[in-house]
């Protein structure tokens, strides 16, 4: 197995005002005995203080591999980063030692898992688990580090914080059991919250109470947001901006209202029609046809193109811009937004 | 769960959904106990009439291991006269005595001490052996995982019991206390090592490891605040209980006649002698079966207690 070269990556690129998180080209691929799965295939974004950014996609699209990776905590093997950079504050990540990056995390960058449950060992009282945030970074004393997680319990309003201090992961419920994840991750005041679909367990109104709590977190210590879902509601109502992955590919970022109302790449379109809309009553929602594509054999050209109503192939495509030849590249369609099509402009309609 | 729990879980989530704005921080930590796995084990250990009983039968047989002569009454176990032999239990001797008309009370009573260490000596072999192999091979995983699993299974192939036979049959060893003490450990690891392994598999792919590692947790601190607690708390009560059955399992090496050996004295030989007997001297079968069995028990009943106490899901 070949190491990947990043020597060639700067070390540092720090520039005064630069956003925070910086994912640069990056390159996941899961190397199994029979063949290679490309998982995440060049990836970019920023996320600046105070942003909330959603990466929405559907499953195996690499969102949460992308997440993973900068958390570092992708299995290795199978997992290979093939290139790119993850700069936190304008360093790479990925090259430094194991030691310095395991010291971003928790305050620098912190994560959420979809299930709390199973985030949280069993065998602990939540009062210790997220006391343990104090003293393994700050060495605070065991009676300090208690009080300051009662105290992040109360602030996300868990009832009773005090009094719930002592229970186990088990008797809480499941809203409360990703309260007391929330909790945990912002305990050290993370520059960084990635959040891997933090909703996806529990119910409706559940969910909405966890996304208002974010939020109000966020407003208060200016954090910023990543938001790993595939839920379209979620990203409408808190998100900023929006960047939508397909394949291991970003195809399509702007702000949320832009892409929501007017989207510039087909899946997106797709993915708007297949949502039901309160003004349009009966008729039949549209799916996207087909199946997400084999992450080991991504078909050429732009990887949607097989599902695409709007492909254009051969003898109908302008020059250089056959869809199941050539791969379109992330490029600038109109200001503010970006997409990975070559046709963006006509879904666009300018 | 029970029907007010979920009540108060939907308490919960209605309150904590009507809270608008971040409510002030109201935290007083009046309770300071400290509440870690073990603290939380132990308190809960005492409530446990289970746990209590073993704990005094246990207490009660290791004094009598250590300090025999207090429970013999004063009398020599090897101190016979055959005018006595087979006598039934009475007043003055408890147990009554046995062919060679030795009190018999005092050699079940120093019976004790034997069966006591070769079953703590075994346990402690089995729990090193199981715990760094099982660790060894659950965190490597891969060709080592396999080979140390083959070889587990090989030792698996034979019994607990005829396997220290064929050990003790060859005489390499001797027949004294430590060489049935290793040949039931040499055959008793297995379970332990299976354990340990796939706790630490288990638990280092778990969410919560995972999260750990999101959230700055050093390799070290995983290790001790994870793997390690998962992995030995079921092999806490792996061997409590364990203790309970080699001491059975050395009565009944002694009982087929290739474990202990007279002049040594055992719950093991006494029961072999007392056999042949049963007919005319039944007391000389049912006293040290009744300690053995009362010994073996207190173990388990320990092992079945710390086995809820280290599990939070089972406190009520």
């Amino acid at each position: 197995m070949t190491a990947p070269d990043l020597s060639s990556y700067p070390e540092s690129t720090a520039v005064a005002g630069a956003p925070v998180l910086h994912v640069d080209d990056l390159h996941v691929e899961f190397r199994t005995r029979e063949n290679v799965v490309n998982a995440v295939n060049g990836v970019s974004y920023t996320v600046s203080h105070g942003e909330t950014l959603a990466i929405l996609g559907e499953s195996g699209s690499g969102k949460s591999v992308t997440a993973q990776a900068i958390m570092g905590i992708l299995d290795t093997p199978p997992a290979v980063i093939g290139g790119g950079g993850i700069l936190f504050e304008g360093r790479n990540m990925l090259a430094m030692s194991d030691e310095d990056r395991r010291r971003i995390r928790g305050p620098g960058i912190s994560m959420i898992f979809q299930d709390a449950l199973s985030s949280l060992n069993p065998v602990y009282s939540v009062g210790f688990q997220i006391g343990e945030m104090f003293r393994a970074h700050r060495g605070t004393s065991r009676k300090e580090a208690k009080r300051l997680a009662a105290e992040l319990m109360d602030r996300v309003r868990i009832p009773a914080a005090a009094q719930r201090v002592n229970d186990y992961p088990h008797q809480f419920s499941g809203g409360m059991r990703q309260r007391v994840m929330i909790a945990m991750a912002i305990a050290l005041d993370p520059k960084i919250l990635i959040a891997d679909e933090p909703t996806t367990a529990l119910d409706v109104t559940v969910q909405a109470q966890v996304m208002d709590l974010l939020k109000d977190l966020q407003r208060e210590t200016g954090m910023g947001l990543v938001l790993i879902t595939h839920d379209l509601g979620v990203v409408n109502e808190v998100a900023d901006n929006v960047a939508v992955m397909y394949a291991g590919r970003i195809v399509e970022r702007g702000t949320v209202d832009d892409v929501f109302t007017r989207p510039a790449h087909p899946y997106t379109e797709g993915l708007m029609k297949s949502v039901p809309q309160v003004e349009v009553k009966g008729g039949r929602l549209q799916p996207i046809t087909g199946q997400p594509p084999n992450l080991a054999k991504i078909p050429s050209g732009c990887p949607f193109h097989p599902r695409c109503a709007r492909r254009r192939l051969g003898a109908a495509a302008l020059p250089g811009r056959d869809c199941a030849v050539d791969r379109p590249p992330l490029r600038l369609v109109v200001p503010g937004r970006e997409a990975a099509c070559h046709y963006s402009e006509e879904v666009l309609g300018v | 769960m029970t029907d007010q729990q979920q009540a108060d879980r939907r308490h919960d989530e209605v309150e904590a959904g009507t809270t608008t704005g971040l409510a002030a921080p109201s935290v007083d930590v009046t309770d300071a106990r400290q509440n870690s796995l073990w603290s939380d084990a132990w308190r809960d250990l005492k409530r446990n009439r289970l746990f209590w009983i073993g704990a005094v039968l246990g207490v009660l047989f290791l004094l009598m291991a250590t300090f025999p002569s207090v429970f013999a009454r004063g009398a020599d176990p090897r101190a016979c006269n055959l005018a006595n032999s087979k006598q039934k239990p009475s007043g003055e001797h408890w147990f009554g005595f046995d062919q060679q008309g030795c009190d018999y009370l005092a050699n079940v009573v120093f019976g004790a001490r034997n069966s006591l260490i070769i079953g703590a000596l075994a346990v402690l072999v089995i729990l090193v052996l199981g715990v760094i192999v099982g660790a060894v091979s659950g965190f490597f995983g891969g060709v080592i995982d396999s080979l140390l699993s083959r070889v587990t299974d090989i030792f698996y192939a034979l019994p607990l019991v005829l396997g220290a036979l064929v050990i003790l049959r060859t005489g390499s060893l001797g027949r004294g206390v430590v060489a049935v003490a290793i040949a039931l450990a040499a055959f008793g690891w297995m379970t332990a090592m299976r354990l340990v392994r796939s706790q630490v598999i288990a638990v280092k792919s778990s969410d919560y490891v995972a999260a750990a590692r999101a959230m700055g947790a050093s390799n070290g601190r995983i290790l001790v605040r994870h793997i390690l607690p998962n992995a030995v708390a079921p092999v806490l009560v792996y061997a409590t209980i364990t203790v309970g059955v080699l001491i059975a399992a050395e009565a009944t090496l002694t009982f087929l006649g290739v474990g202990l050996q007279r002049p040594a004295i055992s719950w093991g030989l006494q029961i072999d002698a007392g056999q042949s007997l049963l007919r005319t001297a039944p007391h000389l079968v049912f006293f040290p079966s009744i300690i053995l069995t009362l010994t073996v028990m207190a173990f388990i009943m320990m092992g079945d207690a710390l086995r809820d106490a280290l599990d939070p899901r089972q406190r009520s």
